[in-house]
């Protein structure tokens, strides 16, 4: 048992390729990658596993899986993915987004996909900012947190509110599970690995939509060290958007 | 029976749920089973909902050029608005079915055939006011020698198919009454 | 033989392509196109496939994205403005080469305009309408057996050429019923889809992509995409001809407007005048070569659409100055009549000879 866990924490999972990544130092992306890929492999998924590049920071994430890809325009993931899995349900389709591509653009895909409990997996990076456009407020940019496009902090009478996403699918009869979890310590990294395991499951048992929430450090646009951002997630951001299960239909029975 | 019919364009109008449109897809349908060429053209959106109807077929013994037809050589009026609106594009020669028990007017050309038949009474002697298009479609059938009653009977039959069976005495019985009426004129 | 059948335009569309093996159909509701999704809705669960009514028409194109990603046969339908939510996805398509069907059952523009039949959608389907540098094959039915023949004929090209096909139609074609012959069977062709989403067994992955951050990457990803676009205009090609043999003034028509020129020939030739009909059924390629030669033996060409002139473009451009090419067009959802474009054709001949 231990030597297994060893292996599994020093070798770089099959399903990612051995090359360098572009996140900055510090980013949540690539540790939640990294997750993907160890449960790609463990689940013995990677040879029927699709995974789909947003756009925005992850866009180039078929550069790092190692297994099928597809890149889906602006926002429309949840489009993709569901013409993949209706066109072949054996697949095993990852859909990727960060929070400008799910809850700006993309909201009525997401919504609809989640309202129709579409087989597939979402992972939902949320660090509150439009990271690879240089730091524009996103949908989930926190009441008066500064960005390229708030100069002086969102303000809620001209911005609006930060749009909580477990929340608002969570008012749906479609979904199977979603959870919010974050990246900010290794104890944080586990239980988000449990959770995006469990949407994993859930697919591969054919239960339906599931989301897995990641907030995520955003050092290089929230203008901080990666120990302050990884403060500010747990300390600020969580205040805003609560951790927690919000939705799992598996634990009802 | 004739065994051709040439190219007969119809322009059927009336009201939205007079079933005019009912009329020519019974003439396409009919078309079809005699194996000569049609097309059957509705107007469609808001129009057909609780406004003006109308719809265009073609039958023809040669390939249908335009389904659009703009000079028909048969009117069938189920209302005064679609008189006034199609009776003068009728090609000189050709045939007006005109609903008197809805419309007053006479028809003043005089060098197109009208036949005044007042559709709506022979439908409800026939059980349903509603089928009134069906003694249209009759009294059409009386005034040419390609298409029998029995052509006509068998494309409602087809159409109707386990939808409003209850209709279907009353549809046949004045398709009968609207060739009957004509059939008597003459 | 198969049978003959009574059929709306727009069923006759979904019946053909259904017949060609597509089994995957994502849409939005619009008119005039309705009755493609109602005829769809209603079969291809009992042969087997997905029909499934989308959030939105970008929604729809996206999906058809990820279909074709997993190399089915799929399509997507819908009018004017409907088709142009989808041009982005069209663009990832081309982009990305991936195979699909798109129906446009034209409706009026701009904007909202209504829903009567036009064909003001020429330029956004053969010249592009989304972004960069691309083509799609745009087919131009003129009855609704060609509804039928054609979304056979889309489908086989869109796997041959790894490329969107676009049934160019409209309100009047999809909304009219004619008999349509369904053989007992269609001529599916098979093309090479190792490149699709299957999962990476037993092989490398693939990817389905269209970025190419690199310039050089790009300009050679365009380079094979207008090499494709080449080999598709030396290769497919599609028109008839009515009374072109020695016709002195040529009509170019295409869709609906083909029959009621078609028509208007009959009644040129009654009165003793030389008319001839080219109805272009692909739209892109282009026919040029045939307009250019039948141009030589022609006084004038005279194009004649339900638009403000559009294909008249690429008449001239065909004729390249070799002869005068007017045009004659209905806008907004009318309808040419017969004798207006006869009279509009003797305008030019009495003109010319003054």
């Amino acid at each position: 048992m231990s030597t297994e866990t060893m292996k599994k924490v020093y070798s770089i999972p099959e399903s990612l390729r051995n090359r360098p990544h572009h996140y900055c130092p510090g980013c949540g992306h690539g540790i939640v990658l990294s997750i993907v890929g160890e449960l790609v492999d463990e689940l013995g998924v990677r040879d029927r596993a699709v995974g789909i590049a947003p756009v925005g920071c992850s866009v180039f994430l078929y550069e790092y899986y190692d297994f099928d890809c597809v890149q889906a325009a602006h926002g429309r993931a949840p489009a993709v993915a569901t013409g993949l899995k209706r066109a072949n349900p054996d697949l095993f389709v990852i859909s990727y987004q960060g929070d400008g591509d799910l809850a700006a653009i993309g909201t009525a895909e997401i919504i609809h996909a989640a309202n129709r409990s579409e087989n597939f997996s979402t992972i939902f990076i949320n660090n509150a900012i439009y990271g690879m456009t240089g730091g524009q407020m996103a949908p989930t940019t926190l009441l008066g947190q500064k960005s390229q496009t708030t100069p002086y902090g969102r303000n809620p009478n001209t911005d609006g509110f930060p749009v909580r996403v477990c929340e608002l699918l969570n008012s749906l009869e479609g979904p199977y599970y979603l959870e919010r979890v974050c990246v900010a310590t290794p104890q944080d990294r586990v239980k988000a690995k449990k959770a995006i395991k469990k949407a994993f499951t859930y697919q591969l048992e054919g239960k339906g939509f599931s989301l897995v929430e990641v907030l995520s450090q955003c050092p290089t646009n929230w203008g901080m060290s990666v120990l302050d951002s990884v403060k500010w997630v747990k300390e600020v951001m969580a205040q805003t958007f609560p951790l927690g299960v919000f939705r799992d239909k598996g634990q009802q029975k | 029976m004739a065994d051709k019919v040439g190219t007969v364009e119809f322009i059927i109008a009336g009201f939205g749920g007079q079933g005019v449109l009912f009329i020519g897809r019974a003439l396409a349908f009919a078309g079809l089973a005699r194996d000569v060429n049609v097309s059957f053209i509705p107007s469609y959106g808001p129009e057909m909902r609780g406004g003006t109807a109308n719809c265009k077929v073609v039958v023809s013994d040669g390939e249908v050029g335009s389904p659009i037809v703009e000079e028909p050589d048969v009117l069938i009026a189920m209302n005064r608005p679609s008189l006034e609106r199609f009776v003068n594009t009728v090609k000189p020669g050709g045939t007006v079915f005109v609903n008197s028990s809805l419309i007053e007017n006479e028809v003043e050309r005089g060098d197109i055939k009208a036949y005044r038949v007042p559709f709506n009474e022979l439908a409800r002697e026939a059980g349903a006011e509603r089928v009134a298009n069906l003694a249209a479609l009759g009294a059409y059938v009386a005034s040419q020698d390609f298409f029998t009653l029995e052509d006509m009977e068998g494309a409602v039959k087809e159409m109707v198919k386990g939808k409003r069976v209850e209709l279907m005495e009353a549809n046949l019985k004045a398709l009968r009454a609207g060739y009957d009426f004509v059939r008597n004129l003459a | 033989m198969g049978k003959k059948i009574l059929m709306k335009g727009n069923e006759a569309l979904g019946e053909g392509a259904m017949r060609a093996g597509m089994r995957h159909y994502f849409g939005y509701p619009i008119t005039p196109q309705s009755e493609v999704a109602a005829y769809l809705s209603k079969h291809l669960p009992k042969r087997g496939g997905v029909f499934l009514q989308a959030e939105s028409e970008i929604s729809a194109i996206n999906m058809v994205y990820g279909a074709a990603s997993a190399g089915r046969r799929v399509m997507t339908s819908s009018s004017s403005p409907g088709i142009s939510l989808k041009m982005e996805g069209l663009s990832y398509l081309v982009g990305s080469e991936l195979p699909c069907l798109i129906g446009n059952v034209m409706r009026g523009g701009p904007g909202l305009g209504n829903i009567a039949p036009a064909q003001a959608d020429y330029f956004q389907a053969v010249k592009g309408g989304g972004h960069g540098d691309y083509h799609i094959i745009v087919l131009a039915p003129t009855t609704c057996q060609e509804m039928f023949d054609f979304a056979v004929m889309a489908l086989n090209l869109a796997d041959k050429y790894r490329n969107p096909v676009m049934i160019l139609s409209d309100g009047a074609l999809g909304q009219m019923m004619e008999p349509v012959v369904i053989p007992d069977e269609v001529p599916i062709e098979e093309y090479d889809k190792s490149w699709a989403l299957t999962g990476a067994k037993d092989r490398p992955p693939n990817v389905v992509n269209s970025l190419f951050l690199d310039e050089k990457e790009l300009e050679e990803h365009n380079i094979k995409l207008q090499e494709k676009f080449k080999r598709i205009e030396e290769n497919e090609i599609l028109y008839s001809e009515y009374r072109t043999e020695d016709a002195e003034y040529l009509f170019v028509a295409f869709g609906l407007v083909s029959r009621i020129v078609h028509s208007v020939v009959d009644l040129a030739r009654a009165e003793g005048i030389k008319a001839g009909l080219l109805v272009p059924k692909m739209l892109w390629p282009f026919p040029k070569d045939r307009i250019a030669e039948l141009a030589e033996q022609c006084r004038f060409l005279m194009s004649v659409e339900m638009n403000s002139g559009q294909m008249v473009e690429d008449v001239r451009l065909a004729v390249n100055g070799r002869r005068p090419v007017y045009f004659y067009g209905r806008m907004g959802g009318g309808v040419p009549a017969q004798r207006r474009v006869l009279e509009e054709l003797k305008s030019h001949i009495e003109g010319g000879t003054k």
